[in-house]
């Protein structure tokens, strides 16, 4: 999972372990605060870090936004770290839902295969296990109620603090 | 500081809820001097606790105890244990509602008459008329604010109506206004005007929409007649060797037992609870539950024949800037079996956030097709459809004795099945909402199924006749003179209107009732 934080000059993977995550990291870097529940912790590595990459991958197969970056996606499946540390079966569901993954797609693995198309056609195949459920029902909360990915949407959040839109262009269309 | 009443007090009316049906009884009451004591099930959070936050609202207000489902209905497949999307909170759904305030319809209250007999529904004649229910509509109309009656102007159309509006006007729509609705127009009732803020659904952190939580409950507590008691759960009414009930016993904030004792008993709970809690009240003298001889308790459950639209267009809108329920189009609300089915259906705008949005567009749906939809949130527009159900006796509550809830209560569960006449209905609102979205320039539309019910309607049911179902035209149960209903449960049918304005005339006119039969010692 650390490769997607490859991206942030001068923090290792020992350093990032030693701030105890990426939740902190976040607040660090200045950009907005997360929700405690999207915390990260050191328990995250109850799953293979291989895994976890993989399952980034998986989740952004399965919700594909091409503007929005991976490190939303990873926040985003790492409830099931969580329960993986908490709980062995949910560890066994998680590892063997990649394997299962890897193993279907070939020598290269899950990951190796270029197009979202190949990828997206082995999910079809399992779209009906606990696996796959596990994974897709989860990052409908985990992804989507990000309030640093609303922006990216157009959606502005809460507007009670701004006295509503009455003054904000509720009425503003233009268009029609 | 509100008056408190002793569990031996055995002069009070205890009513068991506090939204639409049982906040505006309990008022009613009060002002005419009669002692309530109002069990509410959820916890109190004034207005300013509310949270313009969709998740955390929902962890805040939503009814989310176990339930279970089954039957052929979609909701039963994406949300096995989320039949409806209701509060437990002070105030019950009036927190939640979106705040449109429409009269039923004339024939609406006469199905069986006017669609005839349907194969697979269940349909009977309300044993109470359009003009027995005006005056309670008026009264219903100023106590809670309604644009458009008593001089109050409409709300001012937002992003979403504007969209809404031009395409009815291209359709040649006649009727698509901005709504009757319980939100100030103007401050009244001391009690600010909408701030286009949007989260009706959150509830109203201005105050401006009405609810009994900031209204009915309030100005109860004020006469010193009426207490209301947070936290207490109430799991099954008591009665005597007579078949009176004398009291009921209800779970409080500390999970411990109590039994307030009762002059009289009004169920308010919503269509799930309240049959729930007549069912799960079985007794040796009422071995199937109270008020059961008909065996119509927890049958002909109904939820509107609903179903949303959703269009993406090559420019911004905004859909959820404002209020929610922003506008209406009621040109398809009228009885016309032409169209392929009976009764009708109301077109209302509609929006979610983007996290409810994702959660309840296509619910189970992954991969492109889904989320450029969501790309384009911004650029949405969005109606609700509300429309006539056929009554089923088999759409139906009951108790599920394998699972039980905390206090070892069977949970309710809820078996629906899509009538032929609802799903004829919803494909035809279906086609006229994207046609009218087309006709604004739509690039791509969605017919997105049925969320989790908000209006849960029928299930102990106003009858002529004591056999055709649980309550008379008083909401007072036929076999039980001091048991009343008075939440949506009534209904003998469903109508294509929101269900709120009726409870609440409903109660008004049952306030009445009681306070007569009170006076008179009838109960």
């Amino acid at each position: 999972m650390v490769t997607i934080y490859d991206g942030k000059p001068g923090l290792s993977r020992r350093e990032l372990l030693r701030r105890g995550g990426a939740g902190a990291l976040l607040i660090i870097s200045g950009s907005a605060v997360i929700s405690p529940e999207h915390a990260w912790g050191l328990e995250a590595s109850a799953l293979k870090p291989e895994t976890v990459k993989t399952l980034i991958q998986v989740a952004r197969d399965i919700y594909p936004h091409d503007q929005v970056a991976d490190k939303y996606y990873a926040i985003a499946v790492k409830s099931h770290d969580e329960a993986a540390a908490k709980d062995p079966a949910h560890r066994d569901l998680i590892e063997n839902g990649i394997a299962d993954l890897d193993a279907k797609a070939g020598p290269g693995g899950y990951s190796g295969l270029g197009w979202e198309d190949q990828r997206v056609a082995l999910l079809k195949q399992i779209e009906d296990t606990p696996f796959f459920q596990a994974v897709r029902g989860g990052l409908v909360v985990g992804l989507y109620n990000q309030k640093e990915l609303w922006p990216v949407f157009g959606y502005e959040g809460e507007s009670y603090s701004k006295g509503g839109y009455i003054q904000r262009g509720f009425d503003d269309i233009e268009w029609l | 500081m509100a008056k408190t009443f002793d569990l031996k007090d055995d002069s009070v009316v205890v009513i068991i809820g506090s939204g639409a049906g049982g906040g505006t009884l309990g008022n009613e009451l009060a002002q005419k001097g009669i002692d309530v004591v109002i069990l509410e099930a959820g916890g109190r959070h004034e207005y300013e606790d509310f949270i313009n936050d969709e998740w955390d609202s929902f962890g805040q207000l939503a009814w989310k105890d176990m339930r279970t489902t089954s039957g052929s209905w979609r909701v039963h497949k994406d949300f096995p244990n989320l039949p409806a999307w209701i509060v437990k909170a002070v105030g019950g759904s009036t927190t939640h509602w979106a705040g449109a305030s429409l009269r039923f319809q004339e024939h609406e209250f006469k199905t069986l008459t006017h669609y005839g007999k349907i194969d697979g529904a269940n349909l009977l004649d309300w044993p109470i008329t359009l003009q027995e229910m005006e005056p309670y509509y008026t009264k219903a109309e100023a106590k809670m604010g309604v644009t458009s009656t008593n001089g109050w102007p409409r709300l001012p159309g937002n992003n979403n109506f504007k969209v809404m509006k031009a395409g009815a006007d291209k359709l040649g729509y006649k009727e698509c206004h901005t709504g009757n609705m319980a939100i100030n127009s103007v401050e009244r009732d001391d009690r600010m005007s909408c701030q286009q803020t949007g989260f009706c659904f959150q509830g109203c952190k201005w105050g401006a929409k009405w609810s009994t939580l900031y209204t009915e409950i309030p100005k109860g507590e004020e006469t010193g007649h009426m207490e209301v008691r947070p936290n207490a759960m109430v799991i099954k009414i008591n009665h005597d060797d007579s078949g009176k009930v004398t009291g009921v016993v209800y779970a409080d904030k500390d999970g411990k037992m109590q039994e307030q004792k009762a002059r009289i008993v009004a169920v308010a709970g919503n269509s799930i609870e309240s049959p729930r809690l007549l069912l799960n009240s079985e007794s040796s003298k009422f071995p199937d539950g109270l008020a059961n001889s008909s065996g119509q308790v927890g049958r002909n459950y109904m939820r509107h024949t609903t179903g949303s639209v959703y269009a993406i267009f090559d420019k911004p809108v905004h859909m959820y800037r404002g209020t929610t329920m922003a506008g209406i189009i009621r040109d398809e609300a009228r009885h016309d079996t032409a169209r392929g089915f009976a009764g009708g259906y109301e077109l209302e705008t509609l929006s979610l956030g983007l996290p409810f949005m994702a959660a309840f567009l296509d619910p189970g749906a992954w991969g492109r097709s889904f989320t450029t939809a969501l790309d384009h949130y911004d650029h949405m527009a969005g109606l609700w459809i509300v429309g006539e159900d056929m009554a089923r006796e088999d759409n139906r509550i009951t108790l599920n004795k394998d699972v039980k809830d905390e206090h070892g209560m069977p949970v309710a569960n809820v078996n629906f099945d899509d009538h032929p006449n609802d799903e004829a209905m919803r494909n035809h609102a279906y086609k006229q909402s994207a046609a009218l979205y087309d006709a604004v320039g739509a690039t791509r539309v969605f017919p997105t199924p049925p969320y989790p019910s908000t209006h849960n309607l029928g299930t102990n049911r106003m009858s002529e006749k004591p056999e055709d179902g649980v309550v008379n035209r008083h909401g007072q149960t036929h076999d039980i003179k001091n048991l009343f209903v008075s939440d949506g449960s009534q209904f003998t049918s469903g109508a294509a209107e929101n269900p709120t304005l009726t409870i609440v005339s409903l109660a008004i006119r049952q306030a009445e009732y009681i306070a007569d039969q009170m006076k008179s010692n009838s109960i």
